[in-house]
């Protein structure tokens, strides 16, 4: 709400004096209560028991080999599904903004489509493709390809899940700038991608920015269709929250913690990223 | 044709973009999820209905459904206190609190889920004032219910925050001076202007429960026809390699998320059309 004018302010302070003073204090202290049981608590709860039996348990439980093999399967798995998703993102936007076609919305209610799958639906449509008895099963398996309870089967649903992040962030963007400074570039004799590097992309870096934390944030953390996927092999196609998931069925729970406390880090930059994306974005939360 | 398709423009790269949208699109998104509908159809009739009516699995809906409608209540009565502070009201550290709305769509689902476990059971920080008291969360339905809430929260206060930050504060005014009380001008007045906002955070709070796994599965303890949710049940018919189960399960859920979303879509429509008219 830091972006909202200084109008709003003004206006709000007028509001102020409305409330009286006990029912501003009284819901004021009960919002923050729910917010504290229902966010801060969790949160906090990760990081106390992370370092409950110490630093060095902690420690041990990072450089873990399984670990260690976990964390580069995920930043795998994020260095390919962010970028394939951003690719995917600016030609959508590009498409759907700039032009004017038959069928945009329609277009534009597919993309949300991945939003309204179940994370385990997500593993699941991939494990009906390529699974064992999936559609190209035999096939695979005569070929000696594994897709299943492999890397590219955590990859693709890691990008199904996160795959309208950045198109999301871009469409309402682009769409408020228009085409007018493009199309001043073409008048003025720059070439197709000379437009994009030197317009476009300066235009919207903030707002891609914030796709990419997005996705970035989603696809380290993604459980559902991964788990359906992966087959969990511990250091082959171990994710990290499998990895959690892993530690805290055998009851290690500093080991989970600790793990889950490196996912949590990486949200709370996420959500501080987002703040401050939104200031320079100039939008208000959604 | 293609004049017809699309209006003329001297931007370039419309089919560039457009054909690799679409191809991006119907490779990752489209023919896998047809899938889906290709394997339920060459399900026979009874096979699918004797799958998607077991008592497990009935049980499972009723309680995914269930849940997910409570906690999609529970989630809009706090998210608008949370929403509704946020913008009315200043206190200190109002800038975190309005980014931490946010955690439970970055924090990983199955980081939440150990979390709030560890909260709620009995030696929790939580658990241990709460089991005395007879009311246990941890491996109950009711956790299932305080995880979606969990999930629901932030879908709620995003959905309102914008509009009660824009709402006509002469509108208020107006009231109040001819003679409106606090109550009646937020009933009459406020309310009304925040409710499709309401209405749009419940659905999406509520679709997204019906399909969640991460948060739920730790807290619930997956006791059979008890704490199972649907999607666990889609996730143990695969690991025993039972994909048509699996599979006629996810329809129904598929089903009914894409009509809510189709719903909510229609609803926002109406709204938008409604606003603008008046």
């Amino acid at each position: 709400m830091a972006t909202a004018a200084p109008a709003l302010t003004a206006r709000n302070s007028q509001i102020v004096r409305h409330d009286p003073p006990l029912v501003r204090w009284g819901l004021t202290l009960l919002a923050l209560v729910a917010m504290g049981i229902f966010i801060i608590l969790p949160l906090l709860a990760v990081f106390v028991q992370a370092f409950q039996k110490g630093v060095a348990a902690y420690l041990t439980a990072i450089e873990d080999p399984n670990t260690l093999s976990a964390i580069k399967l995920s930043l795998l798995t994020v260095g390919i599904t962010v970028p394939l998703n951003v690719a995917f993102g600016v030609a959508a936007a590009w498409a759907v903004t700039k032009f004017n076609f038959k069928g945009k919305n329609v277009l534009v209610t597919l993309i949300d489509i991945p939003f309204g799958v179940s994370p385990v639906i997500a593993g699941l449509i991939f494990v009906l493709m390529f699974g064992a008895q999936g559609w190209f099963g035999p096939w695979l398996s005569d070929h000696d390809i594994h897709i299943i309870f492999a890397v590219p089967g955590i990859v693709l649903a890691t990008t199904f899940v996160t795959f309208p992040f950045v198109a999301r962030e871009l469409i309402p963007l682009m769409e408020s700038q228009g085409t007018e400074e493009e199309e001043a570039a073409l008048v003025l004799g720059a070439r197709g991608w000379q437009m994009f590097f030197r317009i476009t992309l300066p235009n919207i870096k903030w707002g891609l920015l914030y796709g990419v934390v997005l996705c970035t944030a989603r696809a380290l953390g993604e459980f559902g269709a991964v788990s359906v996927v992966s087959g969990h092999i511990r250091g082959e196609t171990n994710t990290l929250p499998l990895h959690v998931e892993i530690l805290y069925n055998e009851y290690n729970y500093s080991g989970a913690f600790a793990v889950a406390s490196l996912l949590s880090v990486v949200a709370v930059i996420a959500l501080a990223a987002k703040k401050f994306l939104e200031r320079k974005t100039g939008r208000v939360s959604q | 044709m293609r004049d017809s398709f699309k209006q003329p423009s001297i931007l370039p790269g419309f089919w560039l973009s457009f054909s690799y949208t679409v191809f991006y699109l119907a490779l990752l998104v489209l023919i896998p999820l047809s899938g889906v509908f290709l394997k339920s159809v060459s399900l026979s009739w009874e096979h699918f209905w004797r799958s998607v009516t077991a008592p497990n699995v009935l049980a499972a809906y009723r309680l995914s459904f269930g849940a997910s409608l409570i906690a999609g209540l529970i989630a809009v009565g706090i998210g608008f206190l949370i929403a509704w502070v946020l913008v009315r009201y200043e206190f200190p550290a109002k800038a975190l609190v309005d980014a931490l709305v946010d955690l439970p769509f970055a924090l990983p689902t199955a980081v939440a889920g150990i979390a709030l476990t560890s909260l709620y059971t009995e030696n929790g920080w939580l658990g241990r004032f709460l089991v005395p008291l007879g009311i246990k969360v941890a491996f109950t339905r009711l956790g299932v219910v305080v995880a979606l809430t969990f999930i629901g929260l932030p879908f709620v206060v995003r959905s309102v925050q914008p509009v009660l930050a824009d709402a006509d504060r002469e509108l208020e005014e107006a009231a109040s001076s001819l003679g409106a009380s606090r109550w009646q001008t937020f009933r009459l007045v406020i309310f009304p202007s925040v409710r499709p906002a309401l209405l749009t955070g419940f659905a999406l709070a509520f679709a997204r429960a019906l399909g969640e796994y991460g948060s739920v599965i730790f807290i619930s303890g997956n006791l059979p026809m008890r704490t199972e949710i649907a999607p666990l049940l889609i996730v143990n018919k695969l690991q025993q390699y039972d994909y048509a189960g699996a599979t006629a399960i996810a329809v129904v859920m598929l089903v009914a998320s894409f009509l809510i979303l189709l719903g909510i879509n229609r609803y926002q429509r109406y709204t938008r059309r409604y606003m603008e008219a008046s």
